[in-house]
């Protein structure tokens, strides 16, 4: 488990999270987004203790990280930027940082083969595709078998065979009762991994919540075609109910459902091409929420 | 899957991670320090200097001859002079300790596993010490005798360990660059970059008590206290005025490691206020 209360990390007069309060739970693939630049990996190395936070706590299993006497069982981290030694092989940076907890030789081999760095594991690091860095980063993080897991942008490189092997790796740490937060801007690839989604926009919380509300609060409508937009807008209209239409014979109704708009063209004769429910993407969605937040608009002239 | 969701919390199988010791990360380091190539070619290099140019300097110019006025000091300071050389060496993999780490950006993953970080400075210091206490030491004896069986072959005095103050030499050698790695590693952890530790480690090792050589003598009192040249009494650098420095061999090196505890303290302090 991970809680956050009030964190806060200002760089100078510069602000990148502002008052950040959540919690992961256990159990459950936790996706943490944001737009580039909204807070996302500075967090992770405030939960990993590198970085100090300006206000607030981070507690990691109820603990504060820093001080946990085995923090390799407590915490496994991978950070976005590349944090292994380019002159020392695979199976070295791991066994370097096995050390430290006691981990053994034999450990570091399982980890080299769950991560699929079996072949490469006497290499230097230096030499490894960005993929091969980011399966030896992953690996790093599992070598201790942690309750808890934070993985930022982990499937940054892989190809789809890696990618496949993060989303099922993701769900096991997940259902062996693990805290697993992984971070990314590929929302489709949330959509089939993460529970759960915490959204971050500039430093501070959009939305805490499980995927499929996330989805369905967000532009969710009926798509209506009828050559009568004009009347059976009118026979819809109702609070909290709202009408889209592009001048074409093609609307788009929210706030109500695919059945209420059939019966109710029904009741009043008007004759329906076309009814056909329409859930937002999660790009969609994250489009919508984070839409106030970006922080560097396309072409944007600051 | 579903006995998850039922209880809500399964148990999280048993982890072979166990806590973090001194000695833990001792053996962390010990494992990066052996792994890497530039321990390597730094050790090499380091044996090639003093060795190499002492048997050179031992093997060239006429034999030494020990009486009243040219003790044996002078003659085995003389034939350790590739020690000035080897400090740079060893300067250069002290600073790599940390800068190494900083520039790929290890030390993320090293300061993760060891949150309160204070024991990877130790853990270093610990195995950069106990690795060029020996090997220095293995040196500084070996250049011993093979200078002074050159020099005894060409004629000159026979020079014995035993002489008054060479056996001060031989191994103050060792303590000097065991003491000059501790200083790197404390540059390499406060500055973090490579470049930056090891220009700042050339000026204060090279540049400035050259500098201050050719000062007034009038203001050049400090330089005594300077690391090198109060460092450099104990082991008899022919280049740091060892012989008109008021401070006396054993004072210069408790200098020597004023200054490695005043730079160790504040990389403590940074190491652990800092974001790393």
């Amino acid at each position: 488990m991970i809680e956050i209360d009030g964190l806060t990390k200002r760089y100078g007069d510069k602000t990148a999270v502002d008052g950040l309060s959540f919690v992961v739970e256990p159990g459950v693939v936790t996706g943490f987004l944001g737009p580039n630049g909204a807070g996302k990996s500075t967090t992770m190395r405030m939960i990993a203790g590198l970085d100090r936070p300006t206000a607030g706590t981070v507690r990691v299993n109820g603990k504060h990280f820093p001080g946990a006497p085995a923090p390799m069982a407590e915490l496994g981290i991978l950070l976005d930027a590349r944090s292994v030694h380019p002159g020392l092989s695979a199976r070295n940076n791991l066994l370097a940082l096995a050390r430290t907890a006691g981990i053994g030789r034999r450990r570091v081999d399982e980890v080299i083969e769950l991560a699929g760095l079996g072949e490469v594991a006497g290499s230097r690091a230096g030499g490894f595709s960005l993929g091969m860095g980011q399966r030896l980063g992953v690996a790093a993080a599992l070598l201790g078998q942690p309750q808890t897991v934070v993985l930022d942008e982990p499937v940054n490189g892989l190809d789809p065979d890696g990618v496949r092997w993060i989303r099922l790796l993701l769900k096991s740490l997940a259902a062996e009762g693990r805290t697993v937060l992984v971070s990314s801007h590929l929302m489709s690839e949330m959509a089939q991994t993460a529970t759960r989604l915490v959204v971050l926009g500039r430093g501070r919380l959009i939305t805490e919540t499980s995927i499929d509300d996330f989805i369905d609060h967000a532009a969710a409508g009926v798509l209506v075609r009828t050559p009568e937009t004009e009347r059976l807008g009118q026979v819809l209209a109702a609070p909290g109910v709202t009408v889209i239409n592009d001048g074409t014979d093609r609307m788009r109704v929210s706030g109500t459902t695919a059945e209420q708009i059939g019966a109710a063209a029904w009741r009043a004769q008007l004759p329906v091409y076309e009814l056909t429910p329409v859930h937002a993407s999660l790009e969609e969605a994250f489009m919508q929420v984070t839409k106030d937040s970006v922080e560097y608009h396309a072409g944007a002239t600051r | 899957m579903s006995a998850v969701m039922e209880t809500g919390l399964s148990p999280v199988p048993a982890t072979v991670a166990g806590p973090v010791t001194q000695v833990r990360v001792v053996r962390a380091e010990w494992t990066k320090l052996r792994a890497l190539r530039s321990t390597r070619w730094c050790g090499l290099s380091a044996v090639v200097l003093i060795v190499g140019l002492g048997a050179a300097i031992a093997g060239s110019g006429t034999p030494y001859h020990v009486s009243a006025g040219s003790p044996a000091t002078t003659a085995v300071s003389s034939v350790l002079l590739g020690l000035l050389f080897a400090q740079l060496v060893v300067g250069l993999v002290g600073v790599l300790a940390f800068s190494g780490e900083y520039g790929t950006g290890m030390i993320r993953a090293t300061l993760a596993v060891v949150p309160s970080r204070l024991p990877v400075l130790w853990a270093k210091l610990i195995v950069l010490a106990g690795l060029v206490l020996p090997v220095t030491l293995l040196c500084a004896v070996v250049d011993f005798f093979t200078a002074t069986a050159i020099n005894a072959a060409r004629g000159g005095s026979a020079i014995s360990l035993t002489d008054p103050g060479v056996l001060r030499e031989v191994a103050g050698s060792s303590l000097y660059l065991t003491v000059v790695v501790i200083i790197a590693l404390a540059l390499g952890a406060l500055l973090r970059k490579t470049a930056a530790g090891l220009s700042v480690f050339a000026a204060v090792f090279f540049v400035i008590p050259i500098v201050a050589n050719a000062l007034p003598h009038n203001i050049t009192a400090f330089a005594s206290y300077l690391p090198s040249n109060a460092g450099g009494v104990l082991w008899g650098d022919p280049l740091s005025m060892s012989t008109t420095n008021p401070l006396s061999p054993w004072a210069g090196f408790a200098c020597l490691c004023g200054y490695a505890v005043v730079l160790t303290a504040l990389a403590a302090w940074r190491l652990r206020r800092r974001d790393a």
